[in-house]
């Protein structure tokens, strides 16, 4: 069953890919619709405990100990489930405009899709890695083909920048791989115990080696800075792929890869990360602010929102954890929704700056309205999916030290002061010559927002399930750290 | 051995193919001859044969080696079957190319000095003569003369390596000279151990590491682009496998002489060839540079000497030919249609299809998962980390960044330039080729085990 979540896109794929047809949209859309349905079928026999489900393990290259091992737990599922219900409104998000090359496009987002949904089920250390870095390639392409101006440069940059966090990722998992005994291992739990039973020192080298590669995916202070560039040369499904889903792969790789393999080195350096997490915070609203383009401003508030989850885990606490996992799913909705408003208003007027927008508000109430709940949603009021996650991360973070919980704190005014100024020079005040003759929401656009608007709300009000689904597998992680400093005691 | 007598064979037929009047029919026998060459080497397997005198042996390691160079080869012949076809002495040259293939395959399964000098002479008198074989060009002349001069001067150094090796040891053949070196380590004359460092310099010339990689670029660029393409394959894996035999089997108990040279060649070889290859405009001299740059892998495999290093290198020059190959018949068929340097721009709107297999080549080459070219530098790396050469390995992750810089160059023009000429028609044969190449380098990553362990224990 399991398995076809993986199989269904790649098929998909390599039709869209081999045999370029006229109904590539059509195609892509029901694909990923049945993604969706099987996805959901999977959750429904989902039992919330901490062990990992719906196994798979088949031998794969024996002679160097990698198997084909996937399965899925309360964390993992709810990051496949946030890849499977975005991928259909991405894809549906593109229907009105006429990319060139449609087949190939649809083509690389469904590949996209099934690396995604690896990294986020791979038991093994090599496929999980085989995953992460299949998944650059589909994005690299879909930038660099259907992006903007000086694509180029910024999407090499974005490419090398990433393979090289990866690939020191990779050194760090071989040398995992050469402590587990006997003929070597990639298998998850085998590394878990050859990770921790490394010496501090030891446990340091690996973290890093780790961590770079985690934090330049998210991207976390001062790692971030093909990021901006790259969100804004990328055409807007490239973006959404990228902001909504692929840096969730960073921190689910913080999660899985990171916390639990070298606990001595998370005790050691996870002030440090917690740090530059929060310098991330203030450093990208600051700088949010005071952007004029709107897709850069929300490249920046994401380094923040980023920020800010990754601090939270680093707390090493359940609420910072739970709270992240939270975030993760609401920030995914939020930027998809900001995203494909952004593209929505540079259609009409032909420009994402700020101070040639203004008066949407007058034509166009309901795209208005929809904007005002999707930007509280990105501000954490209360009663939207971003509050839940804030709250808790924020908590976490002054429950660890009150002073960088203060600081982080901070990200509630600085995110309101942005996307309130955001609200107000773009929807509010005269119509200029570029909103002039702005239109509403279309039903096809309504059909991708309002659902969004509804996530939104729902897992603000009732986020409990949610919460419930990921709570075993939370406990399950930070239980190793609860056990070492029992034993440090 | 059978298959070495049928090669030889097919270069005779070659040869008097011209006066019988069998033109028509030769690159046919050709194929089915290698086609027939592979099986008969390949049903040795296991048999571990020594022949003339003990002069050559056919053993595991052999046959593997042997049968990657004759299917290559024909990987070659397929891709290269219009430069037979255009010019004249059209016999002459399929004659040179077997008989290279011949002295390849003598690198390969020597067993004996002697036998790997000739070896290696037969493969690069035909070199040098195919090298210039565009008599017209200037370009080509000057390759044809700077790989005849470097290459005759660094037989020279082999040769008096050889000499040395001999004059203190009294025997040609490795395995007792191994035994030799062995039983009386503590009483080898000085220069023993300056023939050893004489052969390294030799050596290193033949597989262009550098410093010795001068002639490389110049050499590649100059020569027709199939002649280029049978370099920096058939020849490559033909000198490297020679490499590991001489001084795995041969000198690996006087490890401590060379081992330390060899990691200072393996350092310059990744660092320079990768910073020299950015800064090429021509895609055939960065192609050339990259190639020496894929030796300083292997040569990491090679250093972190183990029992599964054979493997490792086999799987490499396997993922690394198969990828060249696929590079060199989208070049070929790119210079066929324009010669101006920047043929690859837009090459997508000018046809998709080279486009797309020259950028699955170029990302095997760079090492992206999951194709071969990724497998073959994770093992090389995973090797080099399990013997504690951490600190080369971030030297060539760091390199292999820098190849990726490089090789993504082309691909962007590829797809972003404005293309330079008109639509490129690609005949089926070629068409045949080029996904062939594509699925075996996208199989050989998704199921490598098979040829990991062939060698292996």
């Amino acid at each position: 069953m399991i398995v076809f979540l993986l199989v269904l896109p790649l098929l998909a794929s390599l039709v869209l890919l081999f045999l370029k047809f006229k109904f590539a949209r059509e195609f892509a859309l029901v694909a990923s619709v049945i993604e969706l349905a099987a996805s959901l079928v999977i959750a429904s026999q989902f039992i919330k405990n901490a062990d990992v489900q719906f196994v798979v393990n088949q031998p794969w290259i024996t002679s160097l100990g990698i198997n084909f091992s996937i399965g899925i737990d309360g964390i993992s599922l709810l990051l496949v489930l946030l890849t499977t219900v975005l991928v259909p409104f991405i894809v549906l998000s593109s229907f009105k405009s006429t990319e060139n090359r449609p087949s190939n496009f649809y083509g690389l987002i469904m590949m996209m899709q099934m690396a995604l949904i690896g990294v986020f089920i791979a038991r093994d250390g090599f496929l999980f890695y085989l995953f992460w870095e299949v998944a650059l390639i589909p994005i690299w392409f879909i930038c660099l083909i259907w992006g903007g101006e000086g694509r180029g440069k910024i999407t090499l940059k974005f490419f090398i920048y990433t393979l090289a966090g990866s690939l020191f990722m990779l050194v760090g998992l071989v040398y995992l791989y050469y402590q587990t005994p006997g003929t070597h291992t990639f298998d998850i739990s085998a590394l878990y115990v050859a990770g921790r039973s490394l010496p501090v020192f030891e446990q340091s080298l690996i973290f890093w080696a780790m961590f770079l590669a985690f934090a330049i995916k998210m991207p976390i202070f001062p790692f971030h800075t093909w990021q901006p560039d790259t969100y804004t040369v990328a055409p807007v499904q490239g973006t959404m792929l990228l902001s909504a889903i692929m840096l969730k792969m960073g921190i689910y790789g913080l999660i899985r890869w990171l916390l639990p393999v070298v606990p001595l080195g998370v005790q050691e350096w996870g002030y440090v990360a917690v740090v530059l997490s929060v310098i991330g915070i203030i450093y990208a609203s600051c700088i949010a602010i005071v952007q004029n383009d709107f897709k850069r401003l929300i490249a920046y508030s994401s380094i923040a929102h980023v920020g800010l989850i990754s601090a939270g885990l680093f707390t090493l606490s359940k609420i910072g954890m739970q709270g992240a996992i939270i975030q993760m799913l609401s920030h995914g909705i939020v930027v998809f929704a900001l995203f494909y408003i952004i593209e929505i208003i540079f259609e009409r007027t032909k420009t994402r700056s700020l101070s040639d927008l203004g008066g949407i508000r007058n034509l166009a109430p309901v795209l208005a309205s929809v904007f005002i709940i999707v930007l509280l949603g990105s501000v954490a009021l209360p009663l939207t999916s971003g509050f839940v996650g804030e709250f808790l991360l924020i908590n976490s973070l002054v429950q660890y030290q009150i002073m960088i919980g203060a600081i982080a704190g901070l990200t509630i005014i600085l995110g309101a002061v942005y996307m309130l100024r955001t609200f107000q020079r773009s929807m509010s005040g005269e119509t200029t010559k570029a909103t002039a003759g702005f239109t509403d929401l279309t039903t096809h656009e309504k059909l991708v927002l309002y659902p969004m608007v509804i996530l939104i709300i729902a897992i603000g009000i009732y986020p409990t399930p949610l919460l419930q689904i990921s709570e075993a597998a939370v406990e399950n992680i930070l239980i190793v750290f609860s056990d070492f400093s029992a034993s440090v005691k | 051995m059978n298959g070495l007598y049928l090669i030889c064979g097919l270069g005779f037929i070659s040869l008097v193919a011209e006066i019988a009047n069998l033109k028509k029919a030769l690159a046919a026998t050709i194929l089915l001859g290698l086609s027939a060459a592979t099986f008969l080497v390949v049903i040795d397997w296991n048999s571990n044969l020594h022949y003339y005198n003990d002069m050559v042996v056919f053993d595991n390691f052999s046959i593997a080696f042997t049968a990657l160079i004759i299917v290559i080869a024909i990987f070659w012949f397929w891709m290269a079957k219009d430069y037979f076809r255009e010019q004249s002495h059209q016999t002459d040259r399929s004659a040179l190319i077997l008989f290279s293939i011949v002295g390849a395959i003598l690198m390969v399964s020597f067993n004996n000095m002697a036998m790997l000098f000739l070896g290696i002479e037969i493969l690069s008198i035909s070199m040098y003569v195919l090298a210039g074989s565009k008599k017209e060009s200037l370009f080509s002349n000057e390759a044809a003369f700077k790989y005849f001069l470097m290459g005759s001067f660094a037989t020279g150094f082999l040769l008096m390596g050889i000499a040395l090796v001999y004059g203190a040891t009294g025997s040609f053949h490795i395995a007792k000279i191994a035994n030799h070196l062995a039983v009386q380590s503590n009483e080898l004359p000085t220069f023993f151990y300056t023939g050893v460092i004489l052969m390294v310099v030799g050596m290193a010339f033949k597989i262009s590491a550098v410093p010795f990689h001068f002639w490389v670029p110049d050499v590649y660029e100059g020569s027709p682009v199939t002649i280029t393409a049978f370099m920096s394959t058939v020849v490559k894996i033909a000198a490297i496998a020679a490499f590991y035999k001489v001084f795995s089997v041969c000198f690996s108990s006087v490890q401590s002489t060379w081992i330390t040279i060899l990691q200072v060649i393996t350092v310059l070889t990744l660092v320079v060839s990768n910073i020299t290859a950015v800064y090429q405009i021509r895609v055939k001299r960065m192609l050339a540079y990259s190639s020496v740059g894929q030796v300083g892998y292997i040569l990491l495999a090679f250093i972190a000497n183990s029992a599964t290093s054979s493997g490792t290198i086999l799987y490499y020059l396997a993922s690394y030919s198969v990828a060249s190959i696929a590079t060199f018949s989208v070049l070929h068929e790119v210079e066929n249609a324009n010669e101006s340097a920047n043929g690859f721009n837009g090459l997508y709107k000018r046809n998709p299809m080279l486009a797309v297999v020259m950028t699955i080549a170029l990302l095997s080459l760079a090492g992206i998962p999951p194709l071969a070219g990724f497998f073959a530098k994770y093992m090389v790396f995973a090797q080099a980390l399990d013997h504690g050469y951490a600190g080369l390995v971030i030297l060539a992750v760091v390199t292999s960044l820098v190849g990726v810089y490089y090789y993504f160059q082309v691909i962007i023009a590829m797809f972003l330039k404005e293309p330079d000429g008109a639509f490129i028609r690609l005949s089926g044969s070629s068409k045949v080729l080029m996904s062939l190449l594509v699925v075996l380098t996208l199989l050989m990553g998704l199921f490598p085990n098979w040829l990991i362990s062939l060698l292996g224990q």
